[in-house]
């Protein structure tokens, strides 16, 4: 940012701050498990009661899941039922969906968190066991199916858990527990490889 | 660690979940400022420590994050059943399933 | 050649490689494959421990886990000490070296052994009766020396640098013990399409197939058909086969722990390999098919080196080759020990004879003894054995009495029948039931969804084993929602079945009180102990056992509880089921801290939590704090100051020109929803509705008892949307207290809230300068004091990117609160930094932060209060507002306690000597010449030297303390008292002219 301070005057507009995400480039490979840090991403936390939710979907361009530990992604754009009335919104896709719900008349809540979130991928035949190394739910395929998703336990941080793929996971943390997690995943991933 | 049947999730989960938080069935006065000391004191300070049927309030901390009430023998540690906030206290509890069966 | 107790062709090993190691300093050769135990029993090795109270030398029992004497510290380096390994257990590796314990100077010649001789001190209680007197010497004199004496291994000196891995594993069916039961159920559920969980705690799947040699299934020799099994189990993906894994403790809802044992057997585990593994297993069914284990006979010296159980003779021989002496006495009440010294004669080795306490029992073992020429002696008794530091002879005498006999012998197997192992059917806190036929307790009524198959449940037979196992691995499958076909069961054609046999002491072992007849190996329990227990008026099975220790311990009574049962209950005159079985704890074997711990150790043992402008300020060589699980930017020292010339600085700079802090650590919550106002005026003490949006309030939060909960400054973005920030360390507490009011007391009310904490990142500006500072960054938000006023908030940009700026302040100044979303935190920080410098601005960090608030009078939720305070008591009644019908903690603060006079009330202290800075937690009297204990009348919260003021400033809960201004109060320290007046609560700027300064 010297650029940037340099620049600054009393009268002269400055530049954009840059973006510096949390264990940006980090990454860990091991036999079976690829840990990354995944692109920065648009997210909110979207709170709505049943009355509300065609309206917010059609507005989203996703149908909120409604069923538990489920979610839908369409267009880049990823709805994950967390609760009874709350959804976690991940757009990759570079489109906002605060502004999409913003549009919304019906009765509902949503709280920009992209910075919030850090998001890991933990990808591999062996990515679930690693997750196991500190999460104590069902990662089976029969339990956990590609599609499930849930707010949990990682050791001592909680996590979003998403499946996108039979060996494909992605772990959201809060941004000031992604060193713990991204190590503790680092971990369990050479562990779950041995 | 137990497993306890979030009945928002509608699935048992782990324990690491869940965080207790004490006797279920404790309702706020709606004219709060206008209780006796008395009152006050039961709403507040008292709570049973029934060794056997208890009736509590757990939170899905770590999953959906709801309240949810729940019946659970002390003495078994087994949950009977659970059921979502705000729902009345149960009038019958369900034969306990995970009693101890002769074999 | 591996030891000269290896015999050619015998055992399974004879490809193996040769593996060199140690034991107390002296190299041997073994085989890998080997046991510790197995490779010194090749070299003719039997001593290789002292007992832990008595020192009386000690050699091998077992075979197996159950060993109680056998335990060993294994040595990898100076950091790696394991003391209280089995000898058993552990697998040797080239190089592996080993140590004996809790003797001293040699193992041979040991000082302690002293015990021994002074055993009459040591009895049952001991304890709680000797050394009573003096009474200052138990702490001082016997405790110490005791302990010093007694013992079992020394404990590692050096951080373990090892590490440890934790997995969570769920399975349809988990099967606990990989003998032919284990396998032959887990094969049936593997088969019927289950995912399936296979543990056994030994290096070889088999059991008991390890060494009996007259097992035959499916065509071939037992242990064959065991490594066919495993090697199909394994290569079927619904199964997961765990050798070397313990399941050390069951507990509810068939949550079962197993810790395997990773690395222990390498030679060179290399950095990455954890040593252990702990499984925290769910599974839907277990099968246990834990096996039985065999007991010792109890009579006189029955722990002489080279007296061991028949079964573990039978292992070393048949599995590892090793014949474990060269003239063998035999001595049992059952069956076994006939294979075993008909194995051992088969072999080579001489059989002394035959010594079985049974009159005249008859049988296929029996006659092929006999055929084979070895000496069988019905009813009658082992008395005594002969020997020190290894057995030397048995002698014999007809069990009601008659002349004696001495057979010299190098070893003696022992076999009092078979204890099926019930340890974790009774952690699961099923209850067991005695079989008075079979004199044996089985699984009885089951707590958890498990079966008992096997030589666990008390089943016998090969055959009959195979069946149960089979049928219930299959209904186990089933039962968990399995619907596979199921496959073939293995087919039984020869196996070897024992049964009865005897409880408790052999005439061998007394009356007479001076015989040691050991029952508990390891806790150094003789027969004599327990009568003596239940004498001293003992009578129910769960005291005999403490005030023995019989069965206490790491041991858990595997060889020991059903003997120790058995003397208490004859002693008693009651029969067994009536005196009862005291509880198996877990864990089953000892299991490490380490694979307890497992990953959360050094950085993973707590999430350590930094903010986005944290490496900034580590760049500038800033002093951090703990606060909660953050690291928060203390003081930033500059030019080897301390912390009191930092702080100094800081403040001052503050004041001066401006400060820059980090506050991205506050708690924030966005209340979104029409009801927003209405949520807040029933959780804070003040008014929200009439607060128009782009406003803020500092808010109080009270639990419903009327005392402060939390407290933050709360900004109304718009009728609708509130952002509430908390306190650091209270966010998550005040999260869920709010969480907890909106779902159960409140849920009518349409709001939602969610966490912003790490949304944004915090930068405040404070100071005369700060406006100058911010103002040429931000674009759409009018700066003037008539736009934007203390406490008022903003959303627009700054630097280009999202901000909602606070004009708020914790220091008394003009001050800002600037957040970006936090990824921007740090550049955004940079930009207003390069700024501040241009004015001569500082970073500030909490201990500034903390001077500076404290010189206005603001208090810290937790430091300045501690959960009895009320906001009257606060000096904070203006905050409560007066006229709502309901908050919060309403009706606690009208509370008779919590209105009566002379309550504690937060005050300003001065020093009499401003030079002296009083210390937080001291307590406050008011009259320091009274007899101690005083009365103390208060407690100061808050104590600094302020350089703005150019003295100490302090806060205190005093009582009454708003009616004492101007009144001398005293602090007594250890080297004097302190002199204080007391004042109001503001010692800087009291107009508060300088928010708009």
């Amino acid at each position: 940012m010297a650029k940037a301070a340099a620049k600054t005057n009393a009268s002269a507009m400055p530049s954009t701050a840059e973006r510096r995400p949390a264990l940006a480039g980090r990454s860990v490979s091991a036999t079976g498990v690829k840990l990354e840090i995944t692109p920065p991403a648009e997210r909110i936390s979207l709170r709505a009661p049943e009355a509300s939710l065609a309206a917010l979907s059609k507005a989203l361009g996703v149908t909120l899941p409604t069923k538990p530990k489920t979610s839908a992604t369409k267009a880049g754009r990823t709805a994950l039922w967390l609760g009874p009335d709350e959804w976690l919104i991940i757009d990759e896709a570079g489109k906002d969906p605060l502004a999409d719900c913003a549009k919304v008349a019906a009765l509902h809540s949503a709280v920009g968190i992209s910075h919030r979130n850090v998001a890991f991928s933990v990808t591999g035949p062996a990515a679930a066991a690693a997750i196991n190394g500190g999460c104590p739910q069902d990662l089976s395929l029969e339990v956990f199916p590609v599609g499930a998703a849930s707010r949990t336990i990682l050791g001592k941080s909680e996590i979003v858990l998403l499946r996108s793929g039979p060996d494909a996971f992605r772990v959201e943390c809060w941004r000031s527990f992604s060193d713990y997690v991204f190590t503790l995943l680092s971990e369990a991933a050479s562990d779950a490889a041995a | 660690m137990l497993l306890i049947r979030c009945p928002y999730c509608e699935e048992e989960r782990p324990e690491l979940e869940f965080r207790n938080a004490g006797e279920a069935h404790i309702a706020r006065s709606t004219n709060m400022a206008g209780e006796s000391d008395d009152d006050f004191e039961k709403f507040f300070f008292i709570r049973s420590n029934p060794k056997g049927v208890i009736y509590e309030r757990w939170r899905h901390m770590h999953g959906c994050a709801r309240f949810f009430n729940a019946v659970r023998d002390t003495v078994t540690d087994k949950f009977i059943m659970t059921y979502k906030a705000g729902e009345p206290k149960p009038s019958k509890l369900p034969k306990n399933s995970n009693e101890v069966v002769a074999k | 050649m591996s030891g000269a107790f290896r015999i050619p062709g015998a055992g399974r090993l004879k490809q193996a490689k040769a593996a060199r190691f140690s034991f107390d300093g002296q190299a041997y050769a073994g085989v890998e494959g080997d046991t510790l135990a197995s490779a010194l029993l090749a070299n003719g090795v039997h001593l290789v421990g002292r007992s832990f109270k008595y020192h009386r030398p000690r050699g091998f029992l077992s075979a197996g886990a159950e060993e109680p004497n056998a335990l060993v510290q294994v040595t990898r380096d100076a950091a790696r000490k394991t003391p209280n390994v089995r000898a058993t257990v552990q697998e040797l590796y080239d190089g592996l070296a080993a140590q004996s314990q809790n003797r001293w100077p040699s193992l041979a010649f040991d000082v302690g052994a002293v015990n021994d001789i002074a055993s009459p001190f040591f009895s049952a209680g001991f304890y709680y009766k000797t050394f009573m007197w003096p009474k200052a010497a138990w702490k001082n004199l016997y405790e110490p020396k005791i302990r010093a004496a007694a013992g079992l291994g020394v404990s590692p000196d050096q951080p373990d640098p090892d590490h440890y891995a934790a997995r969570f594993a769920h399975c349809d069916v988990l099967v606990l013990g990989g003998g032919a039961a284990g396998i032959a159920a887990a094969l049936a559920a593997a088969e019927s399409g289950a995912s399936v969980m296979l543990a056994d705690e030994q290096a070889e799947f088999g059991g008991s197939l390890r060494f009996e040699t007259g097992a035959r299934i499916d065509g071939q020799d037992g242990f064959a058909w065991a490594q066919g099994a495993i090697a199909k189990l394994k290569a079927m993906s619904n199964v997961r086969v765990l050798s070397r894994t313990t399941a050390f403790g069951y507990y509810a809802q068939n949550f079962v722990g197993l810790v395997e044992r990773v690395s222990d057997h390498l030679q060179n585990p290399g950095r990455d390999l954890a040593r252990e593994r702990l499984w925290q297993v769910r599974a839907k069914r277990v099968v246990l098919a834990t096996g039985a284990i065999e007991r010792h006979m109890v009579f006189a010296d029955n722990d002489r080196p080279g007296i061991m159980l028949a079964s573990a003779a039978r292992t070393y021989l048949n599995h590892y080759g090793v014949a474990v002496g060269k003239n063998v006495g035999v001595y049992t009440a059952n069956d076994s020990a006939y294979a075993a010294a008909i194995d051992l004669k088969k072999a080579g080795v001489n059989i002394a004879a035959i010594v079985d306490l049974r009159d005249n029992p008859t049988g296929p073992v029996i006659d092929e003894a006999r055929a084979l020429g070895i000496e069988i002696n019905f009813g009658r008794a082992v008395v005594r054995a002969g020997g020190k530091l290894r057995v030397t002879s048995m002698t014999v005498q007809p069990k009601n009495g008659g002349g004696e006999r001495t057979i010299p012998v190098d070893a003696i197997l022992m076999s009092a029948g078979w204890t099926p192992s019930v340890h974790l059917f009774s952690q699961s806190r099923g209850k067991v039931a005695f079989n008075d036929e079979t004199k044996r307790f089985v699984p009885g009524t089951y707590a958890q969804d498990c079966v008992s198959v096997g030589a666990c449940n008390g089943t016998d037979g090969l055959s009959a084993t195979i069946d149960e196992a089979y049928a219930a691995g299959a209904k186990a499958a089933r039962d968990a929602g399995a619907k596979a076909a199921k496959g073939t069961k293995p087919k039984v054609d020869a196996g070897e079945s024992w049964s009865r046999g005897m409880l408790g002491a052999a005439p061998g072992a007394g009356p007479d009180t001076t015989v040691k007849a050991f029952v508990d190996f390891q806790n150094d329990v003789t027969a004599k102990d327990i009568r003596q227990a239940v004498h001293e008026g003992m009578h129910s099975i769960e005291h005999v056992k403490r005030f023995t220790t019989n069965g206490m311990a790491t041991d858990q009574g595997k060889t020991s509880n059903m003997h120790g049962l058995a003397i208490a209950a004859e002693t008693l005159g009651k029969p067994i089921p009536q005196v009862g079985l005291t509880t198996f704890r877990a864990p089953y074997t000892p299991v490490t801290f380490g694979s307890i711990v497992g990953h959360a150790r050094g950085p993973l043992f707590d999430p350590t939590r930094k903010t986005a402008i944290h490496p900034w300020a580590e760049a500038q060589g800033a002093v951090f704090e703990d606060v909660g699980q953050w690291k928060r930017a203390w003081y930033f020292p500059k030019g080897g100051e301390d912390m009191h010339a930092a702080v100094d600085r800081e403040c001052v700079g503050v004041r001066k020109t401006a400060g820059l802090f980090d506050a991205s650590t506050l708690g924030k919550i966005e209340v979104v929803g029409p009801d927003a106002a209405k949520f807040m005026e029933l959780l804070y003490t003040n008014p929200w509705e009439k607060l128009e949006p782009g406003r803020c309030r500092y808010g109080i939060m009270l639990r419903e008892d009327g005392f402060i909960y939390d407290d933050g400054v709360v900004g109304r973005l718009a009728p609708d949307r509130f952002h509430v920030t908390t306190t650091t360390g209270g966010a998550p507490r005040v999260m869920n207290h709010m969480e907890d009011y909106l779902q159960t007391e409140f849920p009518h009310l349409n709001v939602w809230l969610s966490s912003i904490t790490e949304q944004w990142a915090v930068i405040a500006v404070q100071g005369p300068k700060s406006r100058d500072i911010i103002a040429p960054l931000v674009e759409g938000i009018d700066m003037s004091d008539e736009a934007l006023p203390h406490m008022s908030v903003r959303e627009g940009k700054i630097c280009g990117v999202p901000t909602r700026l606070f004009r708020m302040s914790f220091t008394g100044e003009r001050g800002f609160e600037v957040n970006v979303p936090a990824d921007y935190g740090q550049a955004v920080w940079e930009v207003l930094w390069a700024e501040g410098q241009k004015h001569g601005a500082v970073a500030y960090g909490t201990e500034t932060m903390h001077v500076l608030r404290a010189e206005k009078g603001y208090i810290i939720v937790g430091q300045d209060t501690d959960g009895t305070v009320t906001p009257n008591d606060a000096g904070l009644d203006w905050a409560v507002g007066k006229k709502k019908a309901d908050f919060v903690g309403i009706r606690g603060l009208a509370r008779p306690d919590l209105v009566a006079k002379g309550r504690k009330q937060l005050v300003g202290l001065k020093t009499k000597d401003p030079k002296v800075v009083l210390e937080e937690g001291a307590q406050i009297v008011a009259d320091p010449k009274q007899a101690i204990p005083m009365k103390m009348i208060g407690h100061v919260t808050s104590s600094y030297w302020s350089e703005n003021c150019g003295r100490s400033i302090a806060l205190a809960l005093v009582a009454g303390g708003r009616d004492r201004m101007g009144e001398t109060l005293y602090v007594p320290m250890p080297n004097g008292v302190i002199e204080v007046e007391v004042t109001g609560m503001v010692f800087f700027d009291e107009k508060g002219e300088r928010l708009n300064g």
